[in-house]
């Protein structure tokens, strides 16, 4: 009943059916949230501020907080200056948080408010920041948006106020669980590198119950540290769509040499983060990394069987998607549907390099595949039905295809509203790769056993 | 106006949004304003009103003129379910790009209906404005109007920029829309043709959790058709044929009252207000349906009715009812006359209502809220988290009745929850509802996890420094 999509591929020029995006100010909520006491600030109607934290909500069952400028109708004709110096008045007034950070939305940007002016006029209290971040919808997706909030802080708050670069790293984690940033900075601890990781939304949507409601939780990225970021010997960029922008303006700015790296799923990208690491900062990889990658090694081939030769359909973030393709590959697994909703460029950057990463990948090992950035999942699921997939991975919009074509589905990314504990658990590093193995084997296992006749149920598989 | 709550935690000029019970003289509210820039705001957007309104018309195409984001965030996200086509459950957007907010969207709208119309089989399509179109400009009329006439099928322009209104405005574009729908400018007015059954429109109930097909099936059970509902699982050939009902029975008064009225205008159907939530509610609708239509036979059946399913129901409701007593209950919904409803429910099951907010109330159903709670009850409109935090923290409630938003700050409080919106998972109108609202209630309040915020504030080690004020 649910399957409303046709077999026959169209061209279309008319928009997105089932979009496998969202727009730019929810990304730079989320990125914002990753501040320590930082209330995000949506400049334009109430109405998107009101979706924007619903979706975050359904995404990670915690309270997000964030406060908007109102817009009526007033505002949308004589422009919305004076809403937003009433919002940042009160802001600080009611919620008295350290940071106020801006982002527009599609509305007052056609209007075209001129944010940086209307910020430097208006009253903000003794020691109290207001930084901000362009983010009009119609370009990029929620992806552009949370790099454009992380480059908002580096233009606002990263300087260079030290002689000599300081012998630490700053790590842009990208649009991706507080679980996995928690294990990105686990990684850097336990190999002793001193790091500042912005945003950080670990301590923030992954809080704990205290029985108390805190309007800005124990976690987030301190001003100060961002400041120093200026001060680092490098920045660490993972993930080219979310990170990289960020990390470049920072070079620009404090000549802080910036790496980008992909988003490390998978065994290949953690070794070359590690490896990185390891080279820039003289240090040993200790043996407790060594002792996770050999676990996962051992269980990837301990059940490689399980995967071999398995089509896979990938959809979701670029920078997730990238490592999740890398990565079931290196299990022996086929992908041969790739697709993001996030248009191919970064704002600026080299056009293509999502198709042409992938499209490398599958030829590394001999394959070829459907690569597609912005598409949508009735483009996917077209595609599916054209070539069928024994699995298919991405975030929870993917369940109406999984059902409608009754494939095995495991759910990665964002939004994943339907099922709960995702954001505590990395699809990161060593261990998030272990995660990964565990959910796809359990995807595809469970189906065998489901669709196994009594003669064939096996125990032991 | 009223005195004010005192309190330097709240933000001056909304202290003229808050009373409570028996301190003021006058219980004037003010509501219906918009929101204060700078706020955490609750309060949703017109085309999320009217979205809400429409979404439920299963086999239309809804179309959302925009740049992306509010085609996402409403796709597939309300609960109402569907007996026929799930077209419904499809995002589609014309997901503007920069070139189009700045030479017009109008060609890129015209060719999203050509393309969607040529695939799916709709008879049906619902294009909705969202802000940036309403800035610039574009014709949705013409467009419309265009398109109808070269596929030959209706297509209707919903007028939901976000920033003319708030959620209220929206629900009055969606009953423009519907109007549009039932009656086309320029075609003749349709004919009223008697049907010998007696009939009712059922507006303002969406079906959410199959709630409408309850309700339908009490209906019929005393001899009433459901003519058409509006909207929970309506279809374009049943919308069309509202003008034949001999009565319209209204749910939720905040989205259909406008509707209602212009169809008593316009066709001669009267209306009548209705509520099915808990049980007295439920007996009263239905007794004042029978007693409209004035039939002894209908009034009989009712009775039978009511006795019938209250004594299926009741021993289970004791049941709840026993074990809730004395429990209080703090509520923030969408509407007024939900929000009063809710008051009346929970009272069937030994539960205060110690704070009652609601987004879009209105003047009269405030007053009407203040007259049936209790002294001291907060009451407020369009409240932020710390407003609800205080409240529910200040009078000790055990439990939110809220959206969304509203369920992870009441479970860091380590306070139960209920939700009463579109997330709703099982339905909570007529006598099962009552039923599954007690439980549902009763599942949450007195589940077991509470144990472990409630003495040692989650973790073990820092016991009394975060443990939870007396409850
Ligand atoms: S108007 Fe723009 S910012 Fe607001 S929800 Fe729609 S796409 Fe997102
Ligand atoms: S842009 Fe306007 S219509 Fe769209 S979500 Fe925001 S407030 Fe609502």
């Amino acid at each position: 009943m649910l399957d409303c999509t046709p077999k026959e591929l169209i061209e279309r020029t008319g928009g997105m059916i089932n979009p496998a995006k969202t727009c730019q100010p929810i990304g730079a909520m989320y990125a914002a949230l990753g501040i320590h006491n930082c209330m995000p600030h949506s400049h334009g109607s109430q109405g998107c501020c009101a979706y924007h934290r619903s979706h975050l909500t359904r995404h990670f069952r915690e309270p997000v907080m964030a406060t908007t400028s109102s817009f009526t109708e007033g505002a949308s004709v004589f422009g919305g200056g004076g809403n937003l110096k009433t919002a940042i008045k009160n802001v600080f007034a009611i919620y008295n948080p350290d940071v106020m950070a801006v982002h527009t939305t599609c509305l007052s940007e056609t209007i075209g408010d001129d944010v940086p002016t209307i910020i430097k006029s208006a009253e903000v209290p003794e020691g109290k920041l207001v930084i901000h971040a362009n983010t009009p919808s119609y370009q990029g997706s929620h992806i552009t948006g949370f790099s454009n909030m992380v480059k908002g802080m580096v233009t606002y708050l990263a300087r260079a106020t030290a002689e000599d670069k300081k012998e630490q790293v700053n790590i842009i984690p990208g649009f991706v669980n507080p679980g996995d940033m928690r294990e990105i900075k686990r990684l850097a601890d336990s190999m002793g590198i001193k790091f500042i990781m912005f945003p950080d939304t670990s301590g923030v949507l992954d809080s704990p119950m205290t029985g108390k409601f805190h309007m800005f939780p124990a976690g987030g990225a301190r001003v100060d540290d961002i400041r120093d970021a200026g001060n680092s010997k490098l920045t660490l960029a993972l993930g080219y769509y979310a990170s990289s922008d960020a990390a470049h303006l920072l070079e620009r700015n404090c000549q802080v040499p910036a790496v980008t790296l992909k988003t490390p799923i998978g065994i290949k990208a953690t070794d070359e983060l590690l490896m990185l690491l390891r080279g820039k900062f003289v240090r040993e990889i200790p043996y407790e990394l060594e002792e996770e990658r050999g676990q996962l090694v051992d269980v990837m081939t301990d059940c490689h069987h399980h995967f071999y030769g398995k089509k896979v359909a990938i959809f979701g973030d670029p920078d997730i998607i990238i490592g999740l393709t890398e990565f079931v590959l290196s299990l022996g697994m086929r992908p041969v549907h790739v697709l993001t909703g996030t248009p191919g460029a970064t704002l600026g950057g080299p056009k293509g390099i999502l198709e042409k990463e992938i499209k490398a990948m599958l030829a590394a090992s001999g394959l070829e595949g459907r690569v597609k950035a912005a598409g949508d999942l009735f483009e996917l699921h077209q595609w599916i039905k054209n070539e069928p997939v024994d699995l298919l991975m991405g975030n929870t919009y993917g369940k109406y295809i999984a059902r409608a074509e009754d494939i095995p589905f495991v759910r990665v990314g964002f939004p994943v509203m339907d099922r709960s504990t995702h954001p505590y658990m990395p699809i990161v590093g060593y261990r998030g790769a272990l995660r990964l193995v565990e959910m796809i084997s359990s995807a595809l296992l469970d189906r065998q056993d489901r669709d196994a006749a009594d003669e064939d149920l096996e125990l032991v598989m | 106006m009223s005195t004010a709550v005192p309190n330097e935690n709240l933000i001056t000029e909304r202290q003229l949004s808050i009373l409570v019970k028996g301190r003021q003289r006058k219980n004037q509210l003010k509501c219906d304003a918009e929101s204060i820039a700078g706020c955490v705001s609750q309060r949703a957007c017109v085309y999320c009103g009217a979205r809400v309104v429409l979404n439920p018309v299963t086999d239309a195409i809804h179309l959302v003129h925009g740049p992306i984001g509010c085609a996402s965030y409403t796709w597939d996200i309300r609960g109402s379910l569907s007996s026929g086509s799930e077209l419904y459950r499809n995002s589609f957007s014309t997901d503007l790009k920069e070139n189009d907010v700045i030479f017009g969207g109008e060609k890129k709208l015209a060719r999203a209906i050509d393309e969607l119309v040529e695939k799916y089989p709709a008879e049906l399509v619902f294009v909705y404005s969202t802000c940036v179109v309403g800035v610039i400009g574009d014709d949705l009329e013409a467009v419309c109007r265009a398109a109808s006439q070269k596929h030959g099928i209706k297509i209707i322009p919903v007028q939901s920029s976000g920033f003319i209104g708030n959620k209220s405005a929206g629900y009055r574009a969606a009953c423009d829309a519907l109007l549009r729908l039932i009656e086309p400018a320029g075609e003749p007015r349709p004919v009223k043709r008697l049907n010998p059954v007696p009939s009712v429109n059922y507006l303002g109930d969406f079906n959410l959790a199959g709630e409408a097909w309850i309700i339908g099936d009490y209906l019929k059970q005393i001899g009433v058709e459901v003519n058409v509902v509006f909207t929970g699982d309506s279809n374009y050939r049943d919308l069309k044929k509202a003008p034949q009902a001999t009565l319209n029975i209204m749910q939720c008064a905040g989205s259909m009252a406008y509707l209602a009225r212009r169809m008593e205008e316009l066709y001669g159907i009267p209306s009548m207000q209705v509520s099915f939530l808990g049980l007295d509610d439920t007996a009263a609708s239905l007794r004042n349906i029978a007693s409209f239509l004035n039939d002894p036979e209908m009034k009989r059946r009712v009775e039978e009715l009511i006795r019938r399913e209250t004594a299926a129901v009741k021993p289970q409701i004791e049941h709840y009812r026993s074990k809730l007593l004395g429990k209080k209950a703090a509520v923030y919904v969408g509407g007024g006359f939900k929000a009063i409803s809710l008051i009346k429910q929970f009272r069937e099951i030994g539960i205060d209502v110690v704070m009652v907010g609601t987004q879009t109330g209105r003047e009269e159903e405030y007053q009407t809220l203040h007259d049936i709670s209790d002294d001291g009850t907060v009451i407020l409109d369009d409240a932020n988290p710390s407003e609800l935090e205080r409240f529910m923290t200040e009078k000790g409630a055990h439990l939110l009745v809220g959206g969304v938003k509203e369920r992870p700050l009441a479970y860091k409080l380590g306070v139960a929850f209920i939700d009463h919106n579109h997330d709703r998972k099982h339905p909570l109108s007529g006598y099962v509802g009552a039923v599954n609202f007690a439980r549902e209630v009763y599942s949450t309040v007195c589940s077991p996890v509470w144990k472990y915020t409630r003495e040692i504030g989650g973790g073990l080690f820092a016991a009394g420094k975060n443990a939870l004020p007396e409850r």
